[in-house]
């Protein structure tokens, strides 16, 4: 049953807007319910009567049906979102159900990003205040009908659990009986929201919809998709990227029993066969040369040159506040420092892969993407037909991290499905995904700093370089050398700075694909700006926590999860010799976040992350246990990140290519995670990745205290650490 | 090559060569995709299943070394004692995430409850290190297995 509700699990998207129609007008008498959001809302004006970006229908049996826009990852999205409708609405959660919302940008659109997309941390905060506004006005235009039928003032009734009652003479009515008189009344235009108090489910622990189907082996990702005759390709990609295929001997893997076809790309050839163990071995057996083209001696020290170079330079001005090199001149104390992060892949589990089946007039696609419109206009392009003609059948999501924000596995599973007669799964191998990631950017940051004779910082100065993701993948959203992304975490900061000037010179670097990935700006800013006010506590020789705290009196709430996360972690008590504790605080996404970790270096270098204590502020609070689990998740993400992600390149090739080689932190090295809310009802920020950006600086930081050496570049490097 | 294999109690003629991973004949020729695909070389365990009552990676176990062996996947894991109780526990306790890792969890943390109904913290590290999550939750993996573990009779 609880599967049933979440028809969405491998749903098709192909709905158009008059299928979506048709459906609600096949079960007839729906009432459903426009909203508009601040995109798309010239197609709200449209002339059927209907508004055509619905959230919500309300079918003859009561049923409620809500129009979903954001995709399913692991954060917990068809349970929260889900429970704005049914409070607003007075349902129960379980007579809420999910339809995929199909690609439409103008429609779909997440209200904080413009584009149909699930990413950023901002389902919820793009939800919060539409979602409901749809639930209570239809509850208000479902009181009105019933009133209207008693003929008595809609004052004198109520709505709840899925009721219309008539206060007085207590009758009653289902919103099923009262779908058409309700499609009739004129849509409201103030809509009141319940307040707080009021709230029955919203702050209430929620069990998730989507994982009884998760458990049994029957939640259907994008990679189990099995169209009738199927066939399963893998595929070599070059090398180096933007290398070519010189020469293929096939003869070899020809021979494998169960391959059927070898495609042969311009830059890539992929093995078509009736397994994947069949279609591995035929890779295997494949011999390729590669012409491997322009960037055959690209290294990683390379680029990190070059962006070390860049920030000499001058950048686009972020944020300058005050007169920075001034007070920079005047200072008692001068504190300066690079840092260097990484390129990281996202190593989701569920392996890069795509189901295409193309014909003459129509192109089908089996994916579990973050951006489905996205992947929708890709696909029509790379297919060569027009968008209405590709249908998106959109899966479960095994791990998004940004990774299936991007749809190159989509126009790569196409260019080989043209060649294919019938449907094809393309599956990268796990050392494909890993060597063709669009990869985390590598960054370098120049910082600098003053204090005046009692410490206090009078000056801030940060010069940072490194790819503009969203320069790529949003381009109307950057402007004058800057986008929002690429500069949260280095600006706004909650400390009380008086001269501070960040600039950002955006380099992108040759030879290796940039992308989103989870904690996006933040997972460099935050290290860098809460490993730097460490180095100032430090350099004043103050207490990491009382420093960050003189300078929050313009920011109470970043004041309280930092005193909460200091109370609540011990702060200022001994810890054994070669233990430290690393504190962090951080606004992104809307939230805000205090942390502290607790580690533990060995005589060796090896670093063991023990404990980590969180006190967060994400302003009222949805699902409990969704920001619990969300928290644990973005702290073990960041740990890994920390103590062990770095992709590096050789010879223009990513030298990384499994979990052997690009490890991931696990249940033995498992910190015990503390999580410790703060009560708020101040509208949701957002969650998904809060946790990753602000457990590194803690870790850092935690090293510094540890062994008296501040590490300025991830992840952690034991021989750094080792005692002599 | 044709080889009989006995999953979840039914037996199941293949046609594929004789080193062919199991992980595929289960997901690609029988169609059982609750088996997932994480890595390839045992690094990952998400491809874990049961051979013979032990935890095994079927994306490095081939299809002639499996002779009468009896294997049992995530799909029939529920009518294991062990299997059920950890299921139970996952939904109690509101493990799952993104949920992909997850068949490959429950069935390490299956084979480690059938054999040892009081796994201890070291236990659970060496039973379960062998899945990777990248969603993270290990934290309640674990407690998820000492949950499971109350229902099973104190040791005298």
């Amino acid at each position: 049953m609880i599967r049933d509700r979440i028809a969405s699990c491998a749903s098709d998207t192909h709905l158009s807007r008059r299928s979506f129609l048709g459906t609600s007008a096949a079960i007839g008498g729906g009432l459903m319910l426009s909203l508009s959001l601040p995109y798309g809302r010239s197609e709200a004006a449209s002339t059927d009567g209907f508004a055509p970006n619905a959230f919500i229908r309300i079918d003859g049996d009561g049923q409620v049906v809500l129009t979903m826009p954001y995709v399913e990852m692991g954060q917990g999205t068809y349970t929260s979102i889900p429970m704005l409708i049914a409070e607003e609405l007075e349902v129960s959660l379980s007579q809420v159900r999910l339809e995929h919302a199909p690609p439409n940008e103008k429609l779909y659109a997440n209200p904080l990003l413009g584009v149909q997309a699930t990413g950023n941390s901002n389902a919820m905060r793009g939800a919060w205040k539409p979602l409901r506004e749809a639930g209570a006005t239809a509850r208000m235009m479902l009181v009105a009908a019933a009133a209207k039928r008693w003929g008595v003032d809609a004052n004198s009734c109520r709505a709840q659990d899925g009721e219309v009652i008539h206060q007085s003479t207590g009758r009653r009515l289902k919103y099923g009986e009262l779908v058409s008189e309700a499609a009739k009344i004129p849509v409201p235009q103030e809509v009141p929201l319940k307040s707080p108090n009021d709230f029955k489910l919203i702050g209430m622990r929620a069990k998730r919809l989507d994982t009884p189907a998760k458990v049994n082996g029957t939640a259907l990702y994008g990679i189990d998709a099995r169209p009738a005759g199927v066939k399963i390709a893998t595929l070599a990609q070059s090398p180096v990227f933007g290398g070519r295929v010189e020469r293929v001997d096939d003869t070899a893997a020809k021979a494998v029993k169960g391959v059927r076809q070898i495609v042969r790309l311009d830059d890539a050839v992929a093995v078509v066969a009736d397994h994947m163990g069949a279609a591995k071995k035929g890779l295997a057996a494949l011999k390729i040369e590669w012409d491997d083209g322009q960037y055959a001696k690209l290294t990683t020290e390379k680029i990190a040159r070059e962006l070390e170079q860049a920030t000499l330079g001058s950048g686009a001005v972020a944020q300058s506040i005050g007169h920075a090199d001034e007070a920079l001149a005047s200072a008692a104390i001068r504190v300066e420092a690079t840092y260097q992060v990484p390129f990281l892949a996202h190593a989701t589990m569920e392996p890069m892969n795509c189901t295409v089946h193309v014909r003459k007039d129509r192109c089908d696609i089996w994916i579990g993407n973050q951006a489905v419109a996205r992947v929708q206009a890709m696909v029509a392009k790379a297919a060569g037909l027009p968008v209405e003609k590709v249908i998106v059948h959109n899966h479960l999501i095994g791990g998004g991290f940004g990774r299936r924000l991007e749809a190159d596995g989509a126009i790569r599973a196409v260019e080989i499905a043209k060649h294919v007669d019938g449907p094809v799964k393309v599956v990268w191998t796990r050392e494909e995904d890993i060597q063709h990631d669009m990869y985390r950017p590598y960054w370098f940051d120049r910082i600098a700093a003053g204090l005046d004779d009692k410490g206090r910082p009078i000056a801030w100065k940060n010069r940072f370089a490194g790819s503009s993701v969203i320069a790529r993948w949003l381009p109307p959203a950057f402007k004058d050398g800057l986008d929002p992304d690429s500069t949260e975490g280095a600006i706004d900061l909650v400390y009380d700075l008086p001269n501070f000037h960040v600039e950002f010179v955006r380099v992108e670097p040759p030879g290796i694909p940039t992308g989103f990935w989870r904690s996006v700006g933040p997972s460099h800013n935050v290290f860098v700006t809460e490993s730097f006010i460490d180095e100032l506590a430090a350099a004043a020789k103050q207490d990491a926590v009382a420093y960050r705290r003189a300078l929050l009196d313009k920011s109470p709430r970043a004041k309280a999860v930092l005193d909460l996360a200091a109370e609540k972690a011990d702060w200022g008590q001994a810890l054994p010799k070669g233990s430290g504790r690393g504190v962090s605080l951080q606004f992104a996404f809307g939230s805000w976040l205090a942390q502290v970790a607790e580690v533990e270096v060995s005589k060796e270098g090896a670093v063991r992350v023990r404990r980590v204590v969180c006190a967060m502020d994400c302003g009222t609070v949805v699902n409990p246990d969704t920001v619990q689990a969300q928290l644990q998740s973005g702290i073990i993400f960041g740990a890994t990140a920390a103590l062990y992600g770095e992709i590096t390149l050789k010879s223009g090739r990513v030298e990384q290519t499994n979990f052997d080689t690009y490890q991931m932190l696990r249940m033995n090295e498992t910190p015990s995670i503390e999580i410790h809310i703060v009560k708020s009802t101040e509208p949701p920020g957002g969650m998904g990745e809060t946790g990753t950006s602000a457990i590194v600086p803690a870790i850092a930081n935690a090293i510094f205290a540890a062994t008296g050496k501040r590490l300025r570049k991830m992840p952690v490097d034991a021989s750094l650490l080792k005692q002599a | 090559m044709s080889f009989t294999i006995e999953v979840n109690g039914n037996p199941h003629l293949v046609d594929v060569d004789g080193d062919t991973p199991l992980l595929w004949v289960l997901r690609d020729v029988l169609g059982m995709t609750g088996t997932k695909f994480g890595c390839g070389i045992a690094q990952c365990g998400a491809c874990t299943v049961h051979i013979d009552g032990i935890a095994t990676r079927s994306c490095i176990t081939s299809i002639d070394s499996l002779r009468k062996s009896k294997i049992t996947t995530i799909e029939a894991i529920s009518n294991t004692p062990a299997g059920a109780k950890i299921q139970k526990a996952w939904l109690d306790h509101e493990v799952v995430q993104c949920g992909y890792c997850q068949s490959g969890q429950i069935m390490s943390a299956s084979a480690l409850l059938a054999s040892n109904p009081h796994p201890s913290s070291a236990d659970i590290d060496d039973a379960m290190s062998g899945n990777i999550c990248r969603c993270g939750t290990y934290v309640r993996i674990r407690e998820a297995i000492n949950l499971a573990a109350q229902t099973n009779e104190k040791r005298g």
